[in-house]
Parts: structure tokens; sequence; C-alpha cells
């Protein structure tokens, strides 16, 4: 497969921005370190040279970023999306939340990403740079002098078990396009189905006990995009953090995840953001795997105008008592 | 002396055409259902959002029944349709997070079945009090 670079996406933007498809484009810029990046838009190639980046640790779905950006001024925005970003992509153009004609989207192979939190997880939090050039990372630290660790190891957990190397919307490509891969994704929501409720109830009281009700999730989440929320209702009594380090933002997460059900495309960005590392993408998935389950297989995102599950039903759908002991077995 | 027993929080949602009226007629055939059950008349089953059992549950409820007209005789037509694929996600959820799943529950009860309303509540309130009371669900910061 085709290493997508950083001067290969901005060789790519020059040509376009050059003979006018596109007034902008939408990408990264560096931020205090090279592994934490910032969305940016570039409306002049100068500064794309200065300041875009591209490397294994740009995770970023920007699907959600056109909702505003096509809003503003004329002309097209590029946009570089992963084949999981194009899933989240059709299901907003489904929701018609932009106009797909101010949109120029150039598809871009992916080999997986980086997640910067289990590098951290590994080798502390003074970390200086990381090459992330070949399949071992060469991580600089600031106490540690360099030190090596496999991609493999360090890959996002949601490029664990990627569900696609499929585009499933471009105007162009770059690189090869892949293939639906059969992933093994639910394996983790099975192995907490065969719990039994407590020990359940114990592994998510510890999970969501951290949670410090940041919104990050929320606010990155690509199907999430409520111009007014429930949760920023003052007063709820649930906007804030609870008090007590218990159990208490439960139904944060559960209506989170209900809002999105069934327009969730599993592209695990909640997860990416999540500063405490809570596996968001496992109540999310929970929802998916139900679905498929008790509805047929469906996967948001993967053609516009499909009808999703939540807002159709069947004569014959089984009653809310047999979805519960179902999850028994 | 005599020992104060312990009573469940239940909230029964019903809908204003089928379930609302069942009540009705349970209570004008003299059925006795216990008065633990506080009915909260909705226009539709599938006026209940999610949010509104999770927030009973919250503020303090033990149990938390959805009643509705049996599928194919919403007074909207589809309505009941909807509530029971919601649901049955929601279920499957809070069963997910290991809260007990008998604390939630969909009946449908028509207008004519107030036997059937005042036997389910009977039950639903055994169950729940068997149960005690909520823990897993409840948000100190609701309760006042």
């Amino acid at each position: 497969m085709q290493k997508i670079t950083r001067e290969v996406l901005i060789a790519k933007a020059e040509e376009l921005l050059s003979n006018g498809t596109v007034s902008k484009v939408l990408g990264l810029k560096k931020g205090e370190f090279s592994y934490d990046q910032t969305p940016a838009v570039f409306t002049d190639i100068e500064s794309m040279k200065k300041d875009f980046v591209f490397d294994d640790f740009s995770g970023a779905n920007f699907s959600k970023y056109l909702i505003k950006e096509t809003k503003k001024g004329e002309g097209k925005t590029l946009v570089f999306l992963k084949p999981c970003d194009t899933y989240s992509f059709n299901q907003l153009l489904t929701e018609h939340r932009f106009d797909r004609e101010k949109v120029y989207v150039v598809g871009i192979a992916c080999d997986g990403m980086v997640d910067i939190k289990k590098i951290k997880n590994a080798f502390g939090d003074g970390i200086v740079s990381v090459d992330a050039t070949t399949d071992t990372l060469k991580v600089e630290t600031l106490y540690d002098g360099v030190k090596e660790i496999a991609k493999a190891e360090v890959l996002a957990e949601r490029c664990r078990n990627c569900k696609s190397k499929k585009h499933v919307a471009y105007d162009e490509l770059i690189g090869e396009d892949g293939e639906v891969i059969s992933s093994n994704r639910f394996d983790q929501v099975d192995e907490l189905e065969k719990m039994t409720a407590d020990e359940r109830f114990a592994f998510w009281q510890n999970e969501l006990s951290r949670c410090i009700r940041c919104n990050a999730c929320r606010d990155v989440c690509p199907a999430c995009t409520c111009e007014k929320c429930v949760f920023d209702n003052p007063n709820s009594g649930v906007q804030n953090k609870a008090a007590a380090n218990s159990f208490e933002e439960q139904m944060f997460h559960i209506i989170r995840a209900f809002h999105v059900a069934g327009r969730c495309t599993d592209c695990g960005e909640c997860s990416r953001v999540c500063p405490q590392q809570i596996p968001l993408h496992l109540l999310n998935r929970k929802f998916i795997k139900d679905i498929n389950g008790f509805y047929g297989d469906y996967q948001a995102g993967e053609e516009v105008g499909n009808r999703a599950p939540l807002v159709n039903y069947t004569k014959e759908d089984l009653e809310p008592s047999e979805a519960v002991n179902k999850g028994d077995k | 002396m005599q020992v104060n027993e312990y009573k469940p929080k239940i909230v029964a949602f019903c809908c204003n055409w089928c379930s609302y009226a069942g009540a009705d007629l349970a209570g004008s055939n003299r059925l006795a259902y216990p008065a633990e059950v506080k009915v909260i008349r909705v226009p539709c089953s599938c006026r209940v959002n999610p949010m509104f059992i999770l927030r009973a549950f919250q503020r303090g409820a033990d149990g938390v029944i959805l009643c509705g007209c049996h599928p194919g005789d919403c007074h909207y037509t589809s309505g009941n349709y909807y509530t029971r694929r919601r649901m049955a996600l929601l279920f499957s959820m809070l069963d997910y997070l290991g809260i007990e799943k008998e604390r939630t529950r969909v009946e449908w009860v028509s207008a004519a079945e107030g036997a059937k309303f005042a036997a389910t509540m009977n039950d639903f309130v055994k169950t729940v009090t068997a149960l005690g009371e909520n823990k897993r669900l409840e948000d100190l910061r609701c309760k006042k």
C-alpha cells in the first residue's frame, strides 16, 4: 500500500487550489508537539507548506467540521478522508447536514493510526517527539533517551479492529481502495455480555466513574450534530461533573450512545478523544451489535439515503423483554 | 412494634388511548393495584424518550413500566412500533451496564384490559419489592 505522506497531500492541495477546484483546505496543523495536532483551515499553499501536518497521529475525522466549514463563503472545501471517515461523511449527507456540492473529497488510504495515549502509557509523560515513518516507532523521551516500540502495539483502539479499508464516498483517490473487512470488533462486547450482571456493573462503574464530563466525546462525534444539546440544559442537574467519584455519569453515557444508535458508523472518535481513556466505543458497539442481531445487519453511512433502524420498524420486531433475555446467553 | 415495610416507588408511563383507559377501567371495576404505582399519562407510548426512563431512575424510582396499545392498535398508526425498537435497545443496554433487568418493563394493555392492567401492576410491584431499592441508577445530584 502506498504510504500517504504530508508531501503527497500538499502536492494534491496545491494542484486543486491553483486550478480553482477548491478555495480552502481542511487539515491539521502542528500543535505544541508533533503528536498533538490541531484542526486548521488553509486558504493558500504557502501557509500550508509551513504548517500543514499529516502523519500517523492524524487520526481526526474531518466529516463533522464540514457542517460549519461549508456554510462559510463560496467555493469548495478540500478534505482528506480516511476510509472510516467516509462512512461518517455519508451519514451526515443522509441527514442533510451539509451540501455535497461544496465539498471536494480526496480519499486517502490508511494503514492504521497511532494512539499517543498508548505511547504515554508505555513510556510515561515526558515524550518529546515520535518518529512514525516506519513500522517501528522511535520515541524520544525527556528522561529515558530514545525508545523503540512496534506500531502494532500502539495502534489506536479502533484501528486494531478496523472494519473497512474501502472508501464509500470520494471525488478522487490517492492510493488504492481496499475492501470491507470482516473484523472482530464485537469480541469485547461478547466478553462483557458473558459476565454476570454484577461483574458488568463493576466494570462500567470503574470505567464511567472516571468521567470528568468534559463532553469531548459528544463534541467530536460526527453523529452528534444537534445545535442545542439536551445536556446543555442548566436545569437538568446533570450538566456538570458529579461531585462524588461515583457511577453517576451513566445517564450521560447511555443517552449519548442512544442518541447516535443506528447512526453511529463506529468511527471510534469518542474513545480517541477521551482524556480518561474510557472505552466509549464499547457502548456504541453494543447498540450496533444489537441492531444487527435484532433487525438485520446495518452499517450506517454505507450508502447515502439509507433509513436508520430506529426510524423504521417491521410488524414482527421482537419485544423488549425478549431483547434483554437474548443478552443472557 | 411496627416495622416499616419497604415500599418501592414505581413510575408507570401509560398511553392516553389504551393503557390509561385500561387503568381507568381497572378503577371502575374496583380491581386493586398498589398505590406505589404513579401513573404518568403520555399521548402515545412513543412519546416516552429513553431519557424519561433514566431520569425517573435518577430521581429515585425503583422501577419504571411503560404501557401502550398493542402493536397494530396504535392510535397514531405506528407509534408503538417505534417504542418497541427503542425500548428493546435501551433495556438491552441497561442490562449490558449491569442494571437489574427486572426494573424495567414494557407491557401492551388495551382500553378493555382493566384486569390485565391491575394484574401487571401487582406483579411488577411484587418483582421490584423483591429487588429492593434502586441503587445502581440513582443520582444524588438529582435527589432533593
